[in-house]
């Protein structure tokens, strides 16, 4: 029988690491994604899979703990919220200098700064172009229900160990907060020490007189050798950009206007193309699922159907930049955002979406 | 027989009196002469040998002078962000409880940037060793004041001595890590003489084995030389370090056992 | 079939977990359904309200600004809601505390007289359930043997034994629920 279960969005994902074979989870406390370790507490994974929790004394600590763990090659995590995942921008770029797989979560918050615990997508920038320093990038998930929160912790360790990358679960306080039905899947068992040795060759667990001493740094001071590390990752990201994209299309096959969303403003936009077609407008939604990398060939592609394109997202315009970039002038891009912790309602978003372009051709212009 | 005062002619098995632990690499280590850094490598390094322990540890390095010690030690090792190495440590031990886990840290890195991890490691009893080797100054990055910088003391950022009125006190984090609950063995050494050394050799076994025990977190300070950083030559720093350091960091156990 | 709730009032009067009942009692139907709170500082004491969606068909926005029904338990949130209320909605409300009762004369306005009920039977921990029949009276979007599998599921198992104290509240609030203004 199936396991299907009610669940907040943050209490998914804390139940999906557990059974994706998750070996260590370390995190703080911050609104609005608390739930997480303390489903974890609650739940005791130490004793159903061995997994370890542990509250750490800030979100600093808790990524340097995570760096640890990724050094050891044990899956591990870290969640947290905005202010939360600034803080941890030094070891993200450390993780990405050594090229240690972890999960993360961002349960995105208003800011800046405090701001509020209302839900926000103003961590686009931060998430996707790299938010601490160096050329670097994690892959980026963006669950917009709560079966993908608990979907994509398996996902995310996959592609994590797959790649030797960070990947980040980009979600929202409304996405973490909301409670929806969730078909739970089997146990992965975690790894043991002996699995880890032979899979993951590169891992310190102790230097055995067979092999040479393994060391996890990100230090090279000679610039030709720092080149070459670039060099590589670059490379790396380049060959996720070809093989990991993942979006999902809903009724684009006829749109002449569209969408893109992601997280809770695609559920937003989805809503608002019922309202639309209800009223005879064509409309559709691409909803990027890795945010990193972005479907930028299918956006050029719908580019060259549509009459418009409309981003919406919980921000001043930050994802709108990557759209802009995939129509590179195909069509006109606008940009429709609620800022501060407020998410749009859906015939605002159709609103704005007629103002934009249906109006201005019924005044005799054309949008292209 | 002058010609008979080789190194092939010398470096017969019958003449062998002291041997390099091979847990110490063929690098020359990055430190400057008279440094205290490569002496308190090799007793770590010989105490992890001789324990039979080298397959079983992992050990963390700082950012500092010693950021390169995966260079010079010849075990598995991660390089932490500054200040980190107790929360890396805590990752790695709490996944692994049944490895040897240490930090080698500064004072800039354990003591400032890197206060909050290394007390609430201890605060938490990690089962990891700390060694902790405080020269009162940055050493790396030419010579600027730290935590541990004795009052009136000249650096590059306090050129004209440590005002404690503006710069505030040296901090003795050792001290303060004692009061812990989680702390089980916290000690202050140094490696300037070679009964010193002995002494520090005997605190960083002793921290080692209790770690295999499970009793909690073992802090070992190492208070050393910087002759670059103070200025002085290697004899006068250590002269300096034995009447100025010792009155404020003295040597001794601060929490043994019960 | 979808519905689409928001039940807002007084953090403490037990809107979030009425809220959460009814989304059980759905998925124990098979429905598909979402619950998304506002959360925060206002769940400790202040306002505090629920968006409720079941429906037979996968839901798009969990978030939403007109609702099918609106479940009004203090006068903020009559002030905020009452005009988030679909054409030919339904507005549920409990009259107490309210100073300004609802104008709207293109929806159906009932009454519930919770509190009052809840003094009667000397038990505030029922009020919300009281309403929950109210709602269910009106809009029957679940059926009652499902109701009694989402209050198993949704309440930890020591409180297993207040069911029946549950499920009679929601019988009396089917009983107690008055239209107040009705459309043709």
């Amino acid at each position: 029988m199936k396991d299907i279960r009610l669940m907040k969005g943050n209490e998914a994902i804390a139940e999906g690491v557990i059974r994706a074979g998750c070996d260590g989870y370390f995190g703080y406390p911050i609104t609005p994604q608390s739930e997480v370790l303390e489903y974890l507490m609650m739940n005791k994974p130490e004793e159903r899979t061995g997994m370890i929790v542990l509250q750490a004394e800030s979100e600093i600590a808790s990524i340097h703990m995570v760096y640890g763990g990724a050094g050891c090659g044990k899956r591990v995590m870290t969640s947290s919220s905005s202010p939360g995942i600034s803080l941890m921008q030094e070891g993200i770029s450390f993780l990405a200098g050594t090229e240690l797989p972890c999960l993360l979560l961002n349960v995105v918050r208003g800011g800046p700064g405090l701001g509020t615990i209302q839900p926000s997508q103003s961590d686009y920038f931060q998430a996707v172009k790299g938010g601490g320093h160096g050329d670097y990038k994690m892959i980026v998930l963006a669950p917009a229900s709560v079966q993908e929160m608990y979907d994509f912790a398996k996902l995310g360790f996959e592609l994590a160990f797959k790649h030797r990358i960070q990947v980040m679960v980009l979600s929202d306080g409304a996405i973490g907060q909301m409670m929806e039905k969730v078909e739970l899947d089997e146990q992965v068992p975690r790894l043991t020490d002996e699995e880890i040795a032979i899979k993951y060759p590169w891992a310190t667990l102790g230097k055995p007189t067979t092999r040479e001493r393994n060391i996890i740094t990100s230090l090279d001071l000679d610039p030709v050798k720092q080149e070459k590390i670039n060099i590589h990752l670059q490379e790396k990201f380049r060959h996720i950009e070809q093989t990991e994209v993942r979006f999902e299309s809903f009724m684009c096959e006829d749109a002449e206007y569209l969408f893109v969303a992601y997280g809770s403003s695609a559920r937003v936009c989805q809503k608002a193309i019922q309202l639309g077609r209800a009223k005879g407008i064509k409309v559709g939604l691409l909803r990027p699922i890795t945010l990193f990398p972005y479907p930028t060939q299918e956006i050029a592609r719908l580019s060259k159907q549509v009459k418009g394109i409309l981003s919406v997202e919980m921000s001043a315009g930050q994802m709108v930049e990557d759209v802009r970039l995939a129509a590179n002038g195909a069509v006109p891009v606008e940009h429709y955002g609620r800022l501060g912790g407020i998410i749009p309602a859906p015939d605002e978003v159709l609103n704005v979406l007629e103002e934009k372009f249906i109006a201005k051709n019924n005044h005799g212009r054309s949008a292209n | 027989m002058e010609d008979q005062l080789t190194k092939e002619f010398i470096c017969q098995p019958e003449n062998l009196v002291y041997e390099r632990t091979h847990l110490l690499t063929e690098n020359a280590l990055s430190y400057c002469p008279g440094c205290g850094h490569g002496t308190a490598h090799r007793l770590l390094m010989e105490v992890i040998e001789e324990m039979g322990l080298q397959e079983n540890t992992i050990g963390v390095a700082p950012v500092g002078c010693s950021v390169l010690a995966y260079d010079f030690m010849n075990i598995d090792m991660q390089q932490a962000a500054h200040g980190r190495a107790p929360a890396v440590a805590t990752g790695i031990k709490r996944l692994f409880p049944n490895k040897t886990v240490f930090t080698y840290q500064g004072d800039g890195d354990l003591a400032a940037i890197g206060t909050g991890e290394t007390i609430h490691a201890c605060n938490r009893g990690e089962n990891i060793t700390v060694i902790f080797v405080n020269n009162g100054i940055y050493g790396m990055t030419g010579g600027q004041m730290a935590p541990t910088t004795l009052p009136g003391m000249k650096t590059a950022t306090s050129p004209f001595g440590r005002d404690t009125k503006s710069m505030g006190y040296p901090l003795k984090i050792t001290e303060l890590v004692a009061q812990l609950g989680g702390t089980y063995y916290v000690t202050r050494q140094s490696v300037h003489t070679p009964a010193n050394v002995r002494k520090a050799k005997k605190a960083i076994e002793k921290a080692i084995s209790y770690q295999k025990l499970d009793k909690g977190l073992c802090f070992v300070e190492i208070v050393s030389n910087c002759n670059s950083g103070w200025k002085m030559t290697p004899l006068d720093s250590n002269v300096w370090m034995e009447e100025n350091m010792f009155p404020f960091y003295p040597l001794g156990d601060i929490k043994v056992p019960k | 079939m979808t519905e689409e709730i928001i039940i807002a009032g007084f953090g403490g009067q037990g809107v979030l977990s009425m809220g959460k009942i009814l989304a059980y009692s759905g998925m124990m139907q098979n429905k598909e359904v979402s619950w998304m709170p506002s959360y925060g500082p206002e769940m400790r004491g202040g306002t505090a309200n629920v968006t409720v969606i079941i429906s037979d068909d996968r839901i798009s926005s969990p978030i939403l600004n007109q609702f099918d029904t609106a479940i009004i338990l203090n006068q903020q949130s009559m002030d905020k809601f009452e005009k988030t209320v679909k054409k030919g909605g339904v507005l549920i409300y409990d009259p107490n505390g309210i100073t300004h009762h609802p104008t709207r004369t293109d929806i159906n306005i009932y009454t519930v007289a919770a509190v009052d009920e809840a003094a009667k039977k000397g038990s505030a921990k029922v009020f919300n359930m009281l309403i929950l029949g109210a709602f269910l009276k009106l809009k029957p979007v679940v059926d009652p043997e499902y109701i009694h599998k989402g209050l198993e599921k949704s309440l930890p198992a020591r409180h297993h034994h207040t069911i029946p104290d549950n499920e009679n509240a929601i019988a009396k609030g089917k009983e107690i629920v008055m239209p107040k203004y009705l459309l043709n």
